[in-house]
């Protein structure tokens, strides 16, 4: 997996690209709290998932766990551009009643 | 009807060769690009069960069975590890017996959900054994909604 930030205004923009799985998350998730860490003042996050070619549940976990990570810098956050899978997995999940699709 | 029978090592880099190799099998049944979605999802989700719950603390062997069957492919993924105690709660949606590891408990929904048909068989010290079907006959104009 790769991860790509861009910094607007008052908000994070989090670019995933790759096959996110039990595999790749790992190396993901210590990546992406970096990242958080280094942009804490920002007052959301949103996460890019067009570059995710194939996400299984494990993406549910992992973003639960970084919205419990931005919750506790009072960040919100939002998922853009899930593939039909993806947004098949997280409507499943009901995910976006804590991190709307935008 | 086509057959084939993959064996691998119980590690994690294995989840995406598991998917490919049997979304590659059921090329010639002509799958949506939806329904090979679903299938490689179901199977990533079967494998990684066995990685992370019936081997969590060495590499054993995983088999993947596959098995076509006019418009429809049988998948059965094996492990001879740890098994299910309670299978009713392990098919309980968000549950999971790893809390806090950031697990969504949502795998054995997804595979239900994302394929036809969906059994679990489990003996606790034995193994685990997940039957699934998916029936292709989806038309492209599904894949462009």
């Amino acid at each position: 997996m790769d991860i790509q930030y861009l910094r607007k205004g008052q908000e994070l923009y989090l670019y995933l690209k790759g096959e996110l799985d039990e595999h790749s998350v790992v190396s993901l998730r210590g990546r992406t709290d970096a990242l958080i860490d280094e942009n804490a003042s920002s007052k959301r996050a949103i996460f890019n998932l067009a570059g995710v070619r194939f996400m299984d549940s494990t993406g549910i976990g992992f973003l639960m766990g970084r919205y419990k990570k931005l919750s506790r810098y009072g960040m919100g956050m939002a998922i853009e551009a899930p593939d039909r899978n993806a947004d098949k997995i997280l409507s499943m999940s009901g995910i976006y009643s804590l991190m709307p699709k935008i | 009807m086509n057959r084939m029978q993959l064996r691998f090592l119980s590690r994690s880099e294995n989840e995406i060769f598991a998917r490919n190799v049997v979304a590659a099998f059921a090329l010639p049944l002509n799958p949506t690009l939806s329904e090979l979605s679903d299938v490689k999802t179901a199977v990533s989700e079967a494998v990684t069960n066995c990685i992370v719950h019936a081997y969590p603390d060495d590499e054993q062997w995983i088999g993947v069975e596959c098995e076509t069957d006019g418009n429809k492919l049988h998948i059965t993924v094996t492990d001879s590890g740890r098994g299910i105690a309670d299978i009713a709660q392990a098919l309980t949606p968000f549950y999971t017996s790893c809390p806090g590891e950031e697990r969504s408990g949502m795998g054995f929904t997804i595979m239900q959900t994302f394929m036809n048909d969906f059994h679990l068989t489990s003996v606790p010290g034995e193994g685990t054994r997940v039957e699934m079907t998916k029936c292709f006959g989806g038309t492209a104009e599904a894949d462009a909604r």
